[in-house]
């Protein structure tokens, strides 16, 4: 197993260019998602989806200092424990040598279960084709030891890609950094113990200049399917058999 | 100021960002918060084309508080100089300067001279701005200007402008701007903190300048900031322009200008140019580096036609084509509309959309005989013909129109070699990775076999007007499957050629007819005949000027007039911000960059008699392209609507100008007639229209909106208005909105948004409307060009359009027929 | 279920759930035949691009880690450069739309080529200015104009600008005017 990697997302030096999503969409050949204006600030994309894999949110703000304006580019968080993952019946959806999880549309049978199981709605049925797609953290990049397609392009490195235990020391400092410039909201999200305890951390984190609501983002993600697998773990044999049960499917079906 | 960096140059934009996370403190003021605000360390709301008021502020907070950096001014400035006893400032003339002709509607700009001697402008117009019959003067066998170095002079330059600038203050910023004396006393105190020998500010601006009918003043405005603290020549420094096309800079260095050729050799005039003799005597100063004006024009002469140009035919000069007035653009779209031209080339452009009163250019097309049109895709401009809103409304009619149109594809950057010339002079090589498909070539080709075909004609021809064409030297050699002609080839012929191969540097150029140069300022980028703009080395692998990446004219010096980063004695003015600096040991100019100045030039360098160019500088004086070697303060010549920067009301402005009873640019150049008309009725028009560009699309479209990843992120035109105004014109966000000049109404979706703040000005409340000018009726994201609304209106000195600064009405709802 | 217990994966959701599609994707540009070294195409800012090709089709651009300027990094805009080379709404052929016509034909390049040349000669005759009312000289027309040359190579405006000058046509123009 190589370190787990992932995302740091500075958010507090995004300038909300969205070149993630492009060079997502590019690398990874994601369809446009829709010519529609939102009316809803600089965000015409809307959120995350089977065709918009980084999405880039704007908040306005209006203070006593005067407006401010938050940007963020949202992404898959490559939960730690994935609910996705977990509830795919298919096998389509697997946990990478890199820690990050990924779809595979030549497995996914379109059933549309990982969908409601995502604390965070990231990943999502593609019309017209059925199948679900998100965010693969560049899976075909990663094994060509190639950085992601988002994070190489970001002009400011608002996205930092690398191994996840030296991204959250670098989001723990740069969140030292500007509390003492009196950034009082700002805050980390996605990890272990902060924004990301019900999913068991992330390998997206996020540094915040406000409460996570509003950029859309959910306070206290929590991955549904947890406390029923921490009923399994209790009974290891029965999780085991379970378990293999799936596969045995998974298999039976790739052989019709 | 003037730019939105963020939003239109975010690459450009990370060392901004890397800067204010090492302490720098970033200030953006614009009529709109955009992107660039939000990540700014400070914010200032501007009414739109008020910037001289401010800038004016701080020129006069500068100098009421002492705040100059006084041993650069005196040394580097023309603050000393003495000007003539009949200039007269704006102070005494209700907001005109002396010279004003009310007949001609324009300047004679005599008595902004100095006292003493004829200055000639370094840029600019100058066979029309420099007094007749006192073409010859400056250094040389003339005369030293009067100086004062105290500065205590009542006509020196330094005391006109302290006076020129006391009306300036706070409060008037306040009244004129709509920005808070106090957070503008804020700004100004920064820029005075932030610059001087440890430290510096730099001003980085775009078309928020430039499009205004004083937007050149708007930039000298800045040169006077910058001057005054110091802040030219150094590194962190500088005013820069922050330009929007990959080789915009490279199309104006070579340019395709009607008043230039390369290396701004103004192009011929036919009332003071009659040969090359006069050419030169009127336009080149004897001091500087324009001093060598006639090899560079001679060496020119020989690239464009060899043997053709030779000392017994006055190096043919005669060949050229002579101006003798304003041929710009918008002159010559009036032309078309009136009939005059009849055939029109578009390489890459798209006036349909992205050109003011882009309506009056699509009209105008419908008088043309011929059209050429090369483009990637079929913009507004290939097929006005058929589906322009005119022909919808009935306006026109398709059968009707005599043009004939020849829309011929272009290839891609990717499908062709050459360069670009970026935003800092950056001379970068990119490579051909693919051959274009179908019918696709490159403006190479295109004007390489059109030339071809041409001369090919024409072969044989004895009419007069034929032999310069059949004089060219037009014979490149040609490769691949098109036979493109090898872009190097003809980047060695810009470069340039002596006796013995590709020449090195500028100053090898000769008079004598031994040396060719397709543009001055280029030779040497093919030095050794190694094409230097190619050079890729990487930058974590050289020093952080990274020199070796590229090539930058001239010379491949990286920051212009760098000599005034050290002090008089050569030495840097500060351990921190040492940049270039004289070795006395080894009797040269060393440091970070190529030095520019002559590198053996010893600081204490005084000329003699019998020098020239640049050898009549002396070796302080760091403004090499100056006639007298000084940055100008006070520009005695050069410019049509005065030697300062004066605050005037914007032509269409809801306002009278507070500071002076002359309300806008006198100089400005107006077109009155049926298709433009300009608003008059503020209340008919009462708000302030603003026009400009986002990251997800380019200019007017046609390298964005027929993109479908970038399309969608933008995909309809829309307009930015405060909350404020949305309740008083009952807009809703997400709604429709038409918005109304005297030229035309355009209809916009709606966001309603807190960053569009209303200003008090004046006592009263005004409001300001922003519009995206990137929306034309083809391609994925389609919408009403914003240009449509704005007029040809011109700021005198370069015929740039104000569309930065206009009014208009908003109501809400959609256009006549659009109506869901 | 071997490779599952072999590959440490009990549950089969790691590196056994893999497809053989998954482990056979490649990321396209190892599989490229050459990459060119270019300049982004859009502002002047002037980022480094990668332009890798694969069967004479370039397959994808990413920002030049080399380059001092960029860094590696790109905008959207120089992100979507790959898009704007292989636009579905690109035009390979010429179009040709006659006088008072009301759609576009068909034409070869090199009849558009000798057309154009033709229209150009002609219209230079005609409008010929040789001198002006006080016998000054002019060499010139201006019944034709061209205006473009920003978006355009270095070497390209030099090409443009020269014949145009050769043939007396004035009216050159491009979008720093603008």
């Amino acid at each position: 197993m190589r370190p787990k990697v992932g995302f740091f997302t500075d958010t507090s030096i995004c300038i909300g260019c969205k070149a993630c999503e492009v060079a997502c969409k590019e690398w990874n050949l994601v369809p446009e998602d829709g010519l529609n204006f939102l009316a809803n600030s600089y965000d015409n994309s809307g959120g995350l989806g089977a065709d918009t894999w980084r999405h880039v949110a704007f908040v306005e703000q209006r203070g006593p200092d005067g407006v401010r304006w938050l940007m963020n580019s949202d992404v898959c968080k490559h939960c730690s424990e994935a609910a996705c993952l977990e509830v795919c019946p298919t096998g389509a959806i697997f946990r990478t040598e890199f820690g990050t999880v990924v779809v595979q549309d030549d497995v996914c049978n379109g059933c549309g279960y990982c969908i409601p199981a995502c604390p965070f709605g990231v990943i999502d049925r593609r019309e017209g084709d059925g199948r679900a797609f998100k965010c693969t953290l560049c899976y075909d990049r990663l094994r060509a030891d190639l950085e992601p397609a988002c994070a190489k392009a970001c002009p400011t490195k608002s996205i930092t890609f690398g191994p996840v235990d030296e991204l959250e020391q670098m989001a723990r400092s740069r969140l030292e950094e500007l509390r003492a410039q009196g950034e009082e909201r700002a805050r980390l999200y996605g990890l272990p113990d902060a924004g990301g305890e019900g999913v068991g951390g992330t390998a997206s984190i996020f540094l915040l200049l406000d409460r996570p609501e509003v950029y859309g983002l959910p306070s206290q993600p929590v991955t549904p399917t947890r406390r029923l697998r921490r009923g399994w773990e209790a009974a290891a044999a029965a999780a085991g058999a379970l378990a293999l049960g799936v596969v045995a499917a998974v298999l039976g079906g790739r052989g019709r | 100021m003037g730019s939105n960096m963020a939003e239109c140059h975010p690459v450009g934009f990370q060392w901004v960002m890397e800067a204010k996370r090492r302490g720098a403190t970033v200030i953006h003021v614009d009529p709109r918060y955009t992107r660039t605000s939000a990540n700014a360390s400070l914010y200032v709301p501007i009414r739109a084309g008020t910037d001289i008021a401010f800038l004016g502020g701080i020129v006069n907070y500068i100098l009421q508080n002492g705040r100059e950096f006084r041993e650069y001014v005196t040394a580097y400035t023309n603050a000393a100089t003495i000007l003539r006893e009949d200039f007269r400032d704006t102070e005494d003339l209700s907001g005109l300067f002396s010279g004003w002709d009310p007949e001609q509607g324009a300047y004679d700009p005599a008595s902004w001279q100095y006292e003493g001697m004829v200055a000639k402008p370094a840029v600019g117009m100058r066979e029309v701005t420099v007094p007749v019959g006192e073409r010859d003067g400056h250094r040389g066998d003339e005369p030293e200007p009067e100086q004062d170095p105290t500065l205590e002079h009542p006509r020196c330059v330094f005391q006109i402008l302290k006076r020129h600038f006391s009306r300036y203050t706070p409060e008037v910023v306040e009244q004129v701007c709509g920005v808070p004396a106090e957070l503008f006393t804020r700004v100004a105190e920064t820029l005075c903190q932030n610059s001087g020998r440890d430290r510096t500010t730099a001003f980085a601006y775009a078309l928020g300048w430039t499009q205004h009918s004083v937007g050149v003043q708007n930039i000298r405005c800045a040169a006077i900031i910058q001057l005054l603290l110091g802040n030219i020549g150094r590194p962190g420094g500088g005013i820069l322009a922050l330009r929007g096309h990959a080789s915009i800079q490279g199309s104006t260095d070579i340019p395709t200008l009607f008043d230039l050729l390369p290396g701004y050799l103004p192009m011929p005039h036919a009332h003071h140019h009659p040969d090359l003799d006069t050419y030169c005597r009127m336009d080149a100063p004897p001091g500087g580096y324009w001093g060598r004006m006639r090899e560079y024009t001679v060496s020119l002469l020989r690239a464009y036609f060899g043997d053709h140009a030779r000392a017994d035919n006055d190096w043919g000069f005669g060949l050229l084509p002579r101006i003798d007035g304003d041929h710009s653009t918008y002159p010559t779209v009036l032309a078309m509309l009136d009939g005059r031209v009849k055939g029109f080339f578009l390489l890459g452009e798209n006036p349909a959309v992205g050109s003011a009163n882009s309506r009056l250019h699509r009209l105008a097309m419908a008088h043309l005989e011929w059209l050429v049109v090369r483009d990637l895709v079929e913009i507004e401009s290939a097929s006005f013909w058929r589906d322009a809103p005119e022909i919808a409304s009935g306006e026109l009619r398709t059968k009707e129109i005599p043009t004939e149109v020849f829309f011929l594809p272009a290839a891609a950057h990717a499908e062709k070699d050459g360069t670009f010339t970026n935003t800092q002079r950056l001379l970068q090589w990119h490579e051909r990775a693919v051959e274009p498909r179908g019918d696709c070539r490159s403006e190479l080709w295109f004007m390489y076999h059109l030339g071809r075909r041409i001369r090919e004609k024409l072969a044989g021809s004895s009419d007069p007007r034929d032999q310069a064409i059949l004089a060219l030297t037009w014979d490149y050699p040609t490769r691949g499957p098109y036979q493109d002609p090898d872009a190097e080839a003809v980047l060695a012929e810009i470069n340039g050629y002596g006796p013995s191969g590709p020449l090195s540097t500028f100053t090898e150029l000769k008079d004598d007819g031994t040396t060719s140069c397709g543009c001055w300022i280029y030779c040497g980028c093919f030095a050794g005949g190694v094409n230097q703009a190619a050079r890729k080395k990487p930058g974590r692998e050289q020093s952080w000027v990274a020199p070796e990446w590229g090539w930058a004219w001239p010379a491949n010096r990286r920051i212009l007039y760098n000599r005034a980063s050290a002090d008089p004695q050569g030495r840097p003015w500060s351990e921190r911000k040492r940049y270039i600096w004289w070795d006395a040991t080894a009797g040269r100019w060393t440091g970070h960059d190529v030095a520019d100045i002559k590198a053996d030039m010893a600081p204490d360098y005084r000329p003699g008699p019998g020098a020239r160019a640049e050898m009549l500088l002396r070796g302080d004086e760091p403004f090499v392209m100056q006639a007298d070697g000084k940055a100008w303060l006070f520009a005695p010549a050069g410019l049509r609507d005065g030697p300062l920067p004066v605050h005037y009301e914007p032509h269409e402005s809801p306002f009278d100008n507070p500071l002076y009873e002359q309300r806008a640019n006198p100089a400005r150049q107006r077109f009155e007639r049926s298709e433009n008309r300009t608003n008059r009725d503020r209340r008919r028009f009462p708000y302030v229209l603003t026009s400009y560009r986002l990251t997800e699309h380019h200019t007017a479209g046609g390298m964005s909106r027929f993109v479908p990843f970038l399309a969608e992120l933008q995909p309809e035109m829309f307009c930015e208005v405060s909350p404020q105004l949305a309740a008083e014109r009952q807009l809703v966000n997400g709604g429709w909105a038409v918005i109304t000049t005297e030229r035309s109404a355009i209809e916009a979706r709606v966001l309603v948004t807190d960053r569009i703040k209303p200003l008090r000005v004046g006592g009263r409340t005004v409001h300001q409307i922003g519009v995206p000018w990137h929306w034309g009726n083809r391609g994925l994201a389609r919408g009403s060009s914003a240009n449509d609304v704005f007029p040809i209106l011109l700021d005198p000195n370069v015929h740039i359009q104000e569309t930065k600064a206009a009014t208009c009405d908003i109501r809400p709802g959609r256009l006549p027929g659009k109506e869901a | 279920m071997l490779r599952q217990l072999g590959a440490r994966d009990p549950l089969g959701l790691g590196l056994t759930a893999r497809s053989e599609a998954t482990a056979g994707r490649e990321a396209r540009i190892l599989g490229a035949e050459r990459v060119a070294r270019s300049v982004c195409p859009y502002c002047a800012v002037g980022c480094g691009q990668l332009v890798y090709v694969r069967n004479e089709r370039v397959i994808q651009i990413e920002g030049d880690p080399d380059s001092p300027i960029s860094r590696g990094r790109l905008c959207p805009k120089g992100a979507a450069s790959e898009q704007l080379v292989n636009s579905p709404l690109r035009e390979y052929r010429v179009k040709y739309r006659r006088p008072y016509g009301t759609e576009w034909e068909d034409l070869s390049l090199d009849q558009a080529m000798d057309m154009i040349a033709e229209r150009v000669i002609e219209t230079r005759r005609r409008t010929w200015e040789e001198e002006d009312a006080e016998g000054r000289p002019l060499r010139r027309t201006m019944g034709i104009a061209s205006l473009g040359g920003a978006t355009l190579d270095d070497e390209e405006n030099y090409l443009i600008k020269k014949l145009f000058t050769g043939l007396g046509v004035v009216q050159v123009e491009n979008q720093a005017r603008i």
